[in-house]
């Protein structure tokens, strides 16, 4: 995009215009795409409790999101007066911008990526890991017992699944030799038979993404993990003392954290911007790769609401009993055999 | 022009909130402060080539290491006043420590400057200086190849600290296993064992 700035500008300036048109570019949509999923959730969850979900505002409650966003604008913000104000201000921001930065190695096609990084994957699990300070800080700030409760539940649940997480990227990086998101990708064309493409295809690496979308359902506090937001517990967890736009900084974060989830399933497992099929004669293969990840994107999406309307909250003990001692051991059983075949097949031993 | 600017702002950082660390009232926030030293200095790694460094120091320090640290911080019940009732006893203990890493680093200053320790410059070294090479690559082959045996000590001494740890912690149940949950037994159990119908008289309890 540089190049085509250049036509009239300097180089820096045209560098600075790109790459600010380039964050717009993947914000502005994201921020769209976060409005219209969380209609998706609300009509999915509806459909499945045989109810008709948002119908009023726009054709089919089209615009539900809108309004709600704008209703939650024109609120006033409240700061309960035992509060400590400038965290407690500061972390919904915190939250939401956290979960725009991780969108920047996000690959949307071969050349379609922000910041083509080398360490693409460490840079999205590093910010991933910074997104829990939003909660915590909240939960403290706020200097109320349930937000307090929701925040250490926060902070255990998150530190926990990230080990597992972590485990399970490693399998994956050693399998396309390379942390670059788009070397991941393109090291999952053809990858089964020559035909399929997705790392979740091959029969060593399929339970892996079952434990990776299981971990990102926790890592995102989405149901059945969302204790920390336990309606039933906790109020409404962290977020019980917000109100007006710091309660809508997190709610958007949190959907920007879901759909960046469903995004990393598609793009380590199956095969991101690439097409499902190998296939150069099947008309997929010329749709453009950002029309296969949003596809992808939103399927994986779909499968998120899917759990949320269907399965029951799980106990805390339970999800820690989940992630020490059943995803942990797993995935690291997992790195050594992936790593082994690896050794065994191609690097030779 | 924009890097030397980066530099000064992430050096500022780093300094100011190190010092905000020690000078905050509430050891909150001083952790806090502590995180966004951390995240500067990752800032550093950055401008260095240094990314894989980098983002270790996030994902470790940030993501996980000062997490702890404010999870204890913010459990604890912490009296201001005698927290800063023995700054004056101490003082000259924390005057020593700081004058003994000073000189450590004016030392480590001096050779530098003297020709310095140059990594990869001994005999049969790795040449991890190249572009060729990414960050990772480098250092992979110096971890894996060369310095394989400090890495698996390094490795070794974690997991018995992780070990003793888990034994320091862990302890047996005074009443043995029932306020142990038995997952098993828990998903085994079916409505039959877990419900009773009864039918009570009138005026009449239940039994069971």
């Amino acid at each position: 995009m540089t190049a085509f700035f250049e036509q009239w500008m300097p180089y820096e300036w045209a560098w600075f215009t790109a790459t600010i048109s380039g964050i717009l570019l993947i914000a502005l949509p994201l921020m769209l795409a976060v409005a219209m999923i969380i209609y998706v959730d609300r009509k999915v969850w509806a459909a499945m409790a045989l109810r008709r979900g948002p119908n009023v505002v726009g054709p089919w409650g089209l615009l539900q999101s809108f309004a709600d966003g704008l209703k939650v604008f024109l609120q006033e913000t409240i700061i309960p007066s035992a509060a400590n104000k400038g965290l407690f201000l500061i972390a919904p921001i915190i939250t939401f911008t956290v979960a725009l930065m991780a969108w920047a190695v996000m690959p949307f096609g071969p050349e379609a990526v922000l910041s083509d990084i080398n360490v693409g994957l460490l840079y999205i699990l590093a910010i991933s890991s910074l997104g829990v300070y939003g909660v915590v800080i909240a939960g403290w700030a706020s200097n109320s017992k349930y937000p307090f409760f929701s925040a250490m539940r926060a902070a255990a649940q998150m530190i926990s699944y990230e080990v597992s997480i972590g485990f399970i990227l490693i399998c994956v990086v050693l399998w396309a030799g390379t942390f670059n998101l788009n070397g991941i990708v393109e090291a999952q064309q053809g990858h089964v038979l020559g035909l399929l493409n997705g790392f979740a295809f091959n029969p060593l690496l399929f339970p892996l993404w079952v434990m990776f979308l299981i971990s990102s359902l926790a890592e995102t506090a989405r149901a059945p993990f969302d204790l920390t937001e336990a309606e039933s517990e906790l109020v409404a967890g962290y977020q019980t003392e917000y109100s007006s736009m710091s309660f809508a900084l997190y709610w958007l974060g949190e959907y920007a954290n879901v759909l960046l989830m469903c995004a990393l399933n598609a793009t380590l497992f199956f095969g991101g911007w690439l097409p499902p099929l190998n296939v150069d004669w099947l008309p997929g293969f010329y749709v453009p790769g950002w029309i296969w990840l949003f596809g992808k994107i939103f399927v994986f999406f779909f499968v998120f609401s899917w759990v949320k309307a269907t399965v029951p909250r799980y106990r805390y003990d339970q999800l820690m009993r989940l992630g020490w001692k059943v995803f942990l051991p797993l995935s690291l059983i997992f790195v050594v055999l992936v790593s082994g075949w690896l050794m065994l097949t191609r690097y030779g031993v | 022009m924009i890097q030397t600017l980066a530099f000064y702002l992430f050096a500022f950082m780093v300094i100011a909130s190190a010092v905000m660390v020690i000078m905050a009232r509430n050891p909150v926030h001083s952790v806090l402060w502590l995180i966004l030293a951390f995240f500067n200095a990752a800032g550093l790694m950055v401008l260095l080539g240094a990314e894989f460094i980098a983002m270790l120091l996030v994902i470790v320090y940030v993501g996980a290491v000062a997490v702890l640290f404010l999870f204890v911080v913010m459990m604890l019940d912490i009296d201001f006043a005698e927290l800063r009732a023995g700054f004056v006893r101490n003082f000259p203990l924390g005057l020593l420590v700081a004058l003994i890493l000073f000189v450590e680093l004016f030392v480590g200053l001096v050779a530098h400057n003297a020709g310095g320790l140059v990594p990869g410059s001994a005999a049969g070294a790795i040449d991890t200086s190249g572009a060729s090479m990414s960050n990772i690559e480098a250092f992979g082959a110096l971890f894996f190849e060369r310095y394989i045996f400090l890495f698996e000590a390094a490795g070794m001494i974690l997991l018995v600290a992780m070990i003793g740890a888990i034994v320091l912690t862990h302890r047996q149940r005074p009443d043995g296993a029932r306020s142990h949950q038995n997952v098993g037994k828990q998903v085994r159990r079916r409505p039959g064992e877990a419900t009773v119908m009864k039918q009570p008289g009138v005026g009449q309890g239940v039994e069971l």
